[in-house]
């Protein structure tokens, strides 16, 4: 059975190469369409509460820091273009170019979850993580709690699929070095892409609902 | 021997889109700290749909792609739409909860 890594890589169930590159992006779409309804269930519970308690969960947002948010959705967004950029280089078998923008893309990725683990100590030391060491000096804590466990479990679920990445990265990477990618075979690097890109478009939706409520 | 069909758009086109990505975040946030009501939201969602079409079919290739991959990633933010809007039909006319 011919694999991947032979000279023709072409599994035996596709008649050429441009068939078997269309079934693994459309593969990893029914996938991705399952973390939409994964993620989707979060923003689903964010919605109903924060209608039924519109009042804590403004005062919740307001001990966010905005000004780390914008910068780690600049991060993100910077990545996806590394990416994009190494899927580019990816199809036209530009090793070099290939290897530099996936590292960037694992940089920058870094520097997301690290500034995310800066964020979630100041939580840690203000007694903002939900639990039994919880304290809000304010009306309502207890809705203000219900916030604050929203935040870590959608900011959490995202990071961990940002740690995933980080290996999925790593291991494209690896197969870079050795020139296993090329023109007429790049799936991997296209659908970490397809993966990468929609951590970002999670990222898009959860920055201005958990940071930017009522700034104004 | 004819040039090789590549199956997404150009640099000048990555960057451009990251460029209004840039934009959209800024506005975003510009739009949080100024005053309109109810449609602090509106203005924010309408500009995070934008942004994510916007890597759906440039930074994704949807639009590149075939019908298949279409129909199918259009597929999964309809049925996401179907469940909030839904689910906001009735939380918002309930009147007074508790």
């Amino acid at each position: 059975m011919p694999s991947v890594s032979d000279a023709h890589p072409l599994a035996h169930q596709f008649d050429e190469v441009e068939q078997q590159r269309r079934a693994v992006t459309l593969g990893m779409w029914a996938f991705l369409v399952n973390e939409v309804m994964f993620f989707g269930g979060l923003f689903l519970t964010y919605t109903i509460y924060r209608v039924l308690y519109p009042g804590p969960f403004h005062d919740g947002s307001h001990h966010l820091d905005p000004t780390l948010g914008t910068v780690n959705t600049v991060v993100l967004i910077a990545s996806s273009l590394t990416m994009a950029l190494a899927v580019w280089s990816a199809e036209r078998g530009k090793r070099r170019p290939l290897v530099g923008f996936l590292l960037a893309t694992l940089a920058l990725g870094m520097v997301f979850v690290g500034i995310k683990a800066v964020e979630y100590h100041e939580k840690w030391v203000d007694h903002l993580v939900p639990g039994p060491y919880f304290v809000w000096h304010g009306p309502d804590g207890s809705h203000v709690q219900l916030f604050y466990s929203l935040y870590f479990a959608m900011t959490g679920f995202h990071a961990l699929h940002m740690l995933i990445g980080f290996g999925l990265l790593t291991w494209l990477i690896v197969d870079a070095l050795r020139g296993r990618f090329g023109p007429t075979y790049w799936a991997p690097v296209e659908t970490v892409g397809l993966y990468w890109h929609f951590v970002d478009i999670v990222w898009i939706f959860l920055f201005p609902l958990l940071y930017l409520i009522g700034r104004h | 021997m004819t040039a090789p069909e590549h199956h997404g758009p150009s640099i000048g086109v990555y960057v451009g889109i990251f460029a209004v990505l840039l934009i959209g975040t800024g506005a975003t946030v510009a739009a949080a700290y100024v005053d309109l009501g109810l449609f602090n939201n509106v203005v924010m969602l309408g500009i995070a749909v934008t942004k994510a079409t916007l890597v759906v079919l440039y930074f994704m290739h949807v639009r590149y792609g075939p019908r298949l991959v279409w129909v199918l990633s259009a597929g999964g933010f309809a049925w996401l739409a179907i469940l909030i809007g839904f689910t906001l039909a009735d939380y918002l006319t309930r009147g007074p909860v508790l």
